[in-house]
């Protein structure tokens, strides 16, 4: 019953949020001086007289007032239609989710790695703080944690597909094969160089976080207190470390899953990968403006799921962010 | 069991960054533990009580610079043979409550503990089951985290984490701070009966009146001096028996006896 209700009152407020950044993002849209029916006409602007754009406007509903446009795409948006994209010539819906699907294979992949790698790596350097593995895992993390995305991206395409030839230089597959057609080590031989790139970067914050909780639990009474039942190192930093060192990675990683598609987009510009990163250059360029409102949603929609996951895991992990399981009444 | 020559304790401090000098901590303390009893160690705060306790179990940080000799049960206790030791011979029941693991229940810290001590995973949970239904914790308590504990509650789990390991020396280090009456009781009962189970207890705390009702010998400390070591009964009376003034003044301070406050021990060469 308290489940039910505190899932009902999550979903409330997500429709809040989402309510108020589809205000905020059409809004935007409409102060900005991105014109729809430019963007739609393209190159035959100049061939069409005024009239005819007025009546193109009035067919649309450009000449209702603004709240009254509000109201008819928020209909559209309850019934699950998010319009058609000109770009790209098929419904936002369908972009956005064939995008999305290659954008999981490249940041889901790379998510979970830096997370995994970024957490190991600060446990092992905050279980003995001073020693030389702490300062070559500090140093390595200070160094890709000042590193521009783009620039270590460049160095990369540089290195590896220009010069060496071992990956290739751009896309999710070769040039001009049908997306069915691509076999899968083919995919995975593209994915490689781009998933490292944001790998190595993603690393590097999760690493010095968890190592500071570590480095702190080390001279926290616990730690003393478990010296003194005789144990090692490395018993501490697995029996006590890992679950308190865990707090911070998780609240780093699940927070950055809105971050990893800003930084998607630089990446997926350099490597030409066809994501929903590159999709959204591509709107804002080309006055996409239903697909860039759905991105939009999508990406909001992304940060809450990150957000609301995050907040679950803290009351898995950390007992004392529980309600009390019932009144305090025990027997002493 | 536990005998203590001439330890001497420095520690390193910074008066400049670039800059490092030695402060005292422990002057040249001798005393010695026996096994099946308690020996209380009593003084103010920043007497040094605890660091003794700190560096019995070999808890102090590398650049701490110590004289003097241990020995326990006869043999030299040495660093090595100090590591080797706590958790197996030598127990602490620390001070401080956030010596518990917020984050895991008090079962299965008392089970971990029991594992440190040697015993296998099966052995380790029966023990961990055994010792804390010894300190009257019911299951709803086993099942808790330390913060659903009060602090009596958390007090006995971690003088029942001291029980699994089968120590044979048991250092408390101030177990009775901010315990109501029946619940100090309650812990001091606790280290008695540890001591009748044979084993040397090291009861650290400030307030000499209730150490007295279960301790069989009592060092007074001062500012890292030993003062004296006398017997509980020779607190008695005015504390005509004691030697030093200082533990006469300190008896005497006592609201129960004269209440006075007797600053005549400042007289005393080592306390200047």
């Amino acid at each position: 019953m308290r489940l039910a209700l505190a899932t009902l009152r999550r979903l409330l407020r997500l429709g809040l949020i989402l309510l108020c950044v589809a205000g905020v993002s059409f809004g935007l849209m409409m102060a900005s001086p991105v014109d729809p029916v430019n963007a739609y006409l393209g190159p035959l602007v100049a061939q069409v007289s005024p009239e005819q754009r007025e009546l193109i406007a009035s067919r649309w509903g450009f000449d209702a007032p603004a709240p009254v446009q509000f109201g008819r795409w928020l209909q559209q948006l309850a019934s699950g239609n998010l319009g058609m994209s000109h770009v790209y010539d098929q419904p936002v819906g369908d972009v956005i989710g064939q995008r999305f699907m290659r954008s999981l294979a490249l940041l889901g992949s790379a998510w979970l790695l830096s997370l995994l790698l970024g957490f190991a790596l600060g446990v092992l350097a905050g279980a003995k703080e001073h020693s030389p593995l702490d300062k070559i895992i500090s140093a390595y993390a200070y160094v890709t944690a000042s590193t521009p995305t783009f620039w270590l991206a460049l160095l990369g395409v540089l290195l590896f597909s220009v010069y060496l030839g071992w990956t290739p230089v751009c896309c999710a597959g070769p040039v001009g094969v049908s997306d069915q057609a691509i076999h899968l080590a083919t995919r995975l031989h593209h994915l490689v160089l781009p998933v490292i790139t944001l790998t190595l970067l993603g690393t590097a914050s999760i690493t010095l976080h968890t190592r500071a909780r570590m480095v702190a639990l080390m001279r926290s009474d616990i730690a003393t207190h478990a010296f003194a039942q005789g144990a090692s190192r490395a018993d501490i930093a697995w029996r006590h470390g890992v679950r308190h060192a865990s707090l911070p990675a998780l609240t780093l990683a699940l927070a950055s899953l809105g971050e990893l598609f800003g930084g998607s987009v630089l990446i997926e510009q350099v490597f030409a990968y066809p994501g929903l990163g590159q999709a959204t250059v591509e709107a804002g360029l080309r006055s996409d403006v239903p697909l860039l409102l759905g991105i939009t949603l999508f990406t909001a929609l992304f940060v809450i799921a990150g957000n609301t996951l995050a907040d679950t895991l803290y009351h898995v992990i950390d007992p004392r962010m529980r309600r009390p399981r019932k009144p305090a009444a025990m027997s002493s | 069991m536990l005998r203590i020559e001439q330890l001497s304790l420095a520690l390193p401090y910074y008066p400049r960054f670039w800059r490092r000098r030695y402060a005292t901590h422990l002057n040249q303390l001798s005393l010695s533990v026996t096994a099946g009893s308690v020996h209380a160690i009593v003084g103010a705060s920043g007497a040094g009580k605890s660091l003794l306790a700190h560096t019995i179990m070999g808890l102090l940080p590398e650049d701490a610079r110590s004289g003097g000799r241990c020995f326990f049960k006869g043999a030299a206790l040495d660093e090595r043979r100090k590591r080797a030791l706590r958790g197996r011979e030598l127990a602490l029941i620390p001070q401080s409550l956030s010596a518990l693991d917020p984050l895991a229940r008090s079962q299965r810290q008392v089970g971990w503990a029991a594992r440190r001590a040697g015993l296998s995973p099966a052995g380790a949970h029966q023990a961990a089951c055994q010792a804390l239904a010894h300190y009257q914790l019911d299951e709803r308590a086993c099942q808790a985290y330390p913060h659903e504990l009060s602090g009596g509650m958390a007090r006995r789990v971690l003088t029942a984490m001291a029980q699994v390991t089968q120590a044979s020396l048991v250092i408390a280090d101030e177990p009775t701070v901010g315990l109501d009456p029946l619940q100090r009781d309650r812990v001091l009962d606790a280290l008695a009966a540890l001591a009748r189970q044979g084993k040397a207890v090291m009861l650290i705390t400030h307030d000499l009146r209730h150490a007295l009702s279960i301790a069989e010998h009592v060092t007074v400390m001062h500012e890292g001096h030993c003062v004296e070591t006398a017997a509980a009964h020779m607190f008695h009376g005015t504390g005509q028996a004691l030697q030093s003034a200082y533990a006469r003044a300190l008896w005497q301070a006592l609201p129960d006896n004269a209440f006075t406050l007797d600053s005549g021990y400042m007289k005393e060469p080592y306390l200047a």
